[in-house]
């Protein structure tokens, strides 16, 4: 690309086009070496680095349509302090919720530095008029969000109208200029790995600071493939603009053992300087319970059950 | 800036047990060497002195042979099914105790335990699966009965897959009818040992399995022998043109599986982050002590300054190191005598104008280690581009059009192997069609399957290793 390497977030379209042209992926290739990244043996002192890591990179998440103030109440308490009897695990980087409930997650968190994040843009589907998405997204930063995830046009991507699927990232940018954009792909959908890394970088260059991979409302939510396209996006779109994104994997990740191998393909594909919750986010409901328990076993070499961590 | 350090994660290696001293195996037993001399082999990534073992000569080469001579007695008189037995038993071994093979191999020769774990053991069961399997079967496998085992087989392995290629020489010829006198390679004797132990664990008949470990000088006499009707070697090109020249006016079969100089041919319309991947893996793989290593990388000049960076950057995060760390992408170079080769053409490589890059990591003191190497700016002329390096060193040569690749590609004495990047199924086989390689692999590389026959063409050797192919290596055809 014939861009000046200088620190931009976003690219216009005809540069995007550029971005996207030709851009190939080899499934067998890919595989193999994300097959052989969760081959890493981590352990002892580095086992525990990387769990810590991970409670300070969970976005604590519930997106229901049962959610109320009281669950929103429980769960941000969690991410505030996730483990009572031992003061060393931190605070997780935010909570999730959706726009209704941003104000009673703000003020609980208000004397702590647990982020709120919220989801709009019709979130999961977002199948709805720009303008409602713009509201939808203002609602949320009125309420107080930090950090706003955004879904992006999967009609317009698969109709073959990226301009648009950009253009609605760049206007939900605009709203979007104090708080932090995570646009979500719901590679799931997206399905081929072409896809998956076409709407990275469609999405980047539309001015996302992170890409996140799935809403978590359908089954195939987030895979280590999908991650590993992402940080080669980001890395790209690094080397085209200067701008480092940040990544957000979500769906489906649950236990330590895998948020571990998704550490191992940032730190490996992207280096130490997106290990941090600047950089890159886990979302989850149950991760961090499991995060958790592995602490503790560090620590003690007992598994505790569930019951001795609290409810979020 | 906070950074995340792998801890060790070591393979514990005392799961092995290493005599102090190895003699020669033959008639089924470990015996003393009429040398009466013995040869220390080390661990290359700490200079540890690992055992002793007989350094073989002419009256120990004798003894083999006569073992063998009686083992050749009932092994000739078994059916297919019978010899199929045995090396089923040994394949099921050799998985059992496959994490003892590892961590031998990886002490013994260097390579990083997740390589001798996850691809060497697999690969050697497998060879043995395989070749049992066609014993009963070689009627069928060209439509003749007219094929007749040589007899007596010499074999002569190299140290870069001392397991691996045991079994791709040591299978075949069993399975064939033949038995073998197997002389290992002088630095890598150990898994060698272990093996003969199996022997005699399945109760492969006395003599039909024989072992000489030592230098050279014994593998020299081996061939020497007038009473071994076949050698098979992999190994240099030298050596091999050796082996061919004093066989020249005997009555003798013989395979050489030489050395190679491959190239890595990257089109613009490749998988870019893929092909990265892939050409890594091509001259990384066992720190490059592989024949049919991609050690030129052949790249189309529109994507040569992306390419090259990204290269780079991927290869900064080869681990170099232990190579029992289970993290360790690259382990130590097999000798020092390698080490000093390498070291030379490198040195050579930059006196003759070519651009160097190395990764920044840090290497431990002790045992002989190389930095994984990059040359640009090297011309097809230069000695880096033209000679075998055999360590973890790779030239970058450029093309403009699909015919320049081509031409530079074959431009070698050696063909052994090739890969081809590009999307574009048409210009694969284009491509395959017109490179002089042995084999050739797509949009991959160092893919082995025993069912694929392997070798090379000009100064790369001939023969065929593996596959329905490799069955002829061990046959003589009567018609």
């Amino acid at each position: 690309m014939s861009l000046t390497k200088e620190t931009k977030n976003t690219l216009s379209w005809s540069d995007t086009v550029e971005l996207i042209d030709n851009l190939r992926v080899d499934e067998v290739g890919l595989k193999e070496r994300v097959a052989s990244l969760a081959t890493r043996s981590i352990k002892k002192d580095s086992k525990l680095q990387a769990l810590n890591y991970i409670v300070t990179m969970c976005d604590l998440t519930t997106l229901e349509g049962e959610d109320t103030e009281g669950k929103i109440g429980q769960m941000t308490a969690k991410a505030i302090r996730p483990d009572p009897s031992n003061i060393e695990v931190p605070s997780v980087a935010a909570v999730c919720v959706y726009p209704a409930l941003v104000s009673k997650a703000k003020e609980m968190t208000k004397n702590s530095n647990v982020k709120v994040a919220s989801v709009s843009s019709y979130f999961p589907s977002g199948q709805a008029p720009l303008e409602s998405k713009i509201l939808d997204t203002q609602f949320a930063i009125d309420q107080g969000a930090d950090e706003i995830d955004i879904v992006i046009n999967r009609k317009a991507f698969f109709e073959g109208d990226y301009r648009k699927m950009y253009d609605e990232i760049v206007a939900l940018k605009e709203v979007c200029s104090s708080v932090h954009l995570k646009t979500i792909l719901e590679v799931g959908e997206l399905r081929t790995y072409e896809n998956i890394k076409k709407a990275s970088l469609i999405s980047l260059a539309a001015g996302s600071d992170f890409i996140k991979t799935s809403t978590g409302k359908i089954s195939d939510g987030s895979s280590r493939e999908a991650c590993y396209l992402m940080a080669k996006s980001v890395w790209d779109y690094k080397e085209v603009t200067g701008f480092k994104a940040g990544i957000k994997v979500a769906g489906g990740i649950r236990d330590s053992k895998d948020a571990i191998r998704y550490l191992v393909i940032v730190n490996e594909e992207l280096g130490s300087d997106w290990l941090n919750p600047d950089y890159f986010r886990f979302g989850a409901s149950s991760l961090v319970d499991d995060v958790l328990k592995q602490i503790k076993k560090l620590k003690t070499n007992a598994y505790q059950s569930g019951y001795y961590f609290p409810r979020g | 800036m906070n950074t995340w350090e792998y801890a060790e994660s070591i393979e514990s290696s005392s799961i092995v047990s290493i005599e102090k001293k190895y003699g020669i195996f033959f008639d089924g037993q470990f015996q003393s060497p009429n040398s009466k001399k013995y040869l220390k082999t080390i661990s290359p990534s700490t200079e540890e002195v690992l055992s002793s073992v007989a350094l073989g000569n002419q009256s120990d080469i004798d003894s083999a042979v006569e073992s063998a001579k009686s083992g050749l007695k009932v092994w000739s008189k078994l059916s297919g099914t019978q010899r199929a037995k045995y090396l089923f038993k040994l394949a099921r071994l050799i998985q059992e105790r496959s994490r003892e093979f590892a961590v031998l191999e990886s002490l013994d020769g260097g390579k990083p335990i997740k390589e001798s774990r996850d691809f060497d053991l697999p690969q050697v069961a497998a060879n043995f699966f395989y070749f049992a399997g066609w014993a009963d079967k070689l009627d069928i496998s060209w439509n003749t009965k007219g094929l007749k085992p040589y007899g007596i087989v010499g074999q002569i392995i190299p140290w870069n897959f001392p397991l691996l290629m045991l079994s791709w020489k040591v299978a075949p010829a069993l399975a064939t009818g033949n038995v073998v006198i197997l002389k290992p390679a002088e630095s890598t004797p150990l898994t060698a040992l272990l093996f003969a132990e199996l022997c005699q664990e399945v109760g492969l008949p006395p003599g039909v399995f024989n072992l000489v470990t030592g230098d050279g000088t014994t593998g020299a006499a081996l061939v020497q022998h007038p009473d071994v009707s076949k050698i098979a070697f992999t190994g240099s090109t030298a050596v091999g043109k050796y082996i061919q020249n004093e066989t020249a006016d005997r009555d003798i079969g013989l395979t050489l599986e030489l050395g190679g100089k491959a190239a890595n041919i990257v089109f613009n319309d490749a998988a870019i982050d893929q092909a990265v991947e892939g050409v890594v893996n091509g001259i990384f793989f066992n720190q490059g002590h592989v024949c049919c290593a991609g050690s030129r990388l052949v790249l189309q000049e529109d994507i040569h300054d992306e390419f090259v960076s990204k290269l780079e950057k991927r290869m900064q995060s080869l681990r170099v190191g232990n190579p029992l760390d289970k993290n360790t992408d690259i382990g130590a170079i097999n000798s020092k005598e390698q080490l000093d080769k390498i070291s030379s053409l490198v040195n050579e490589g930059i006196a003759e104008g070519g651009s160097i890059f190395q990764t920044d990591c840090d290497l431990p003191t002790d045992g002989y280690w190389f930095r994984p190497t990059l040359f640009t700016n090297a011309q097809p002329s230069y000695k880096i581009s033209r000679e075998e390096i055999f360590g973890p060193v790779l030239t970058t040569l450029t093309f403009r059009t699909p015919e320049e690749a081509i031409e530079i590609s074959n431009n070698t004495e050696y063909g052994l192997s090739a890969g081809i990047w590009t999307e574009k199924g048409s210009k694969i086989l284009w491509a395959a069609d017109r490179l002089q390689a042995g084999v050739i692999w797509a949009n991959t590389f160092n893919k082995f399957d025993p069912s694929s026959p392997f070798g090379g063409y000009k100064e790369s050797g001939f023969g065929r290793e593996g596959g329905r192919h490799g069955l002829l290596s061990y046959l003589k055809v009567q018609s």
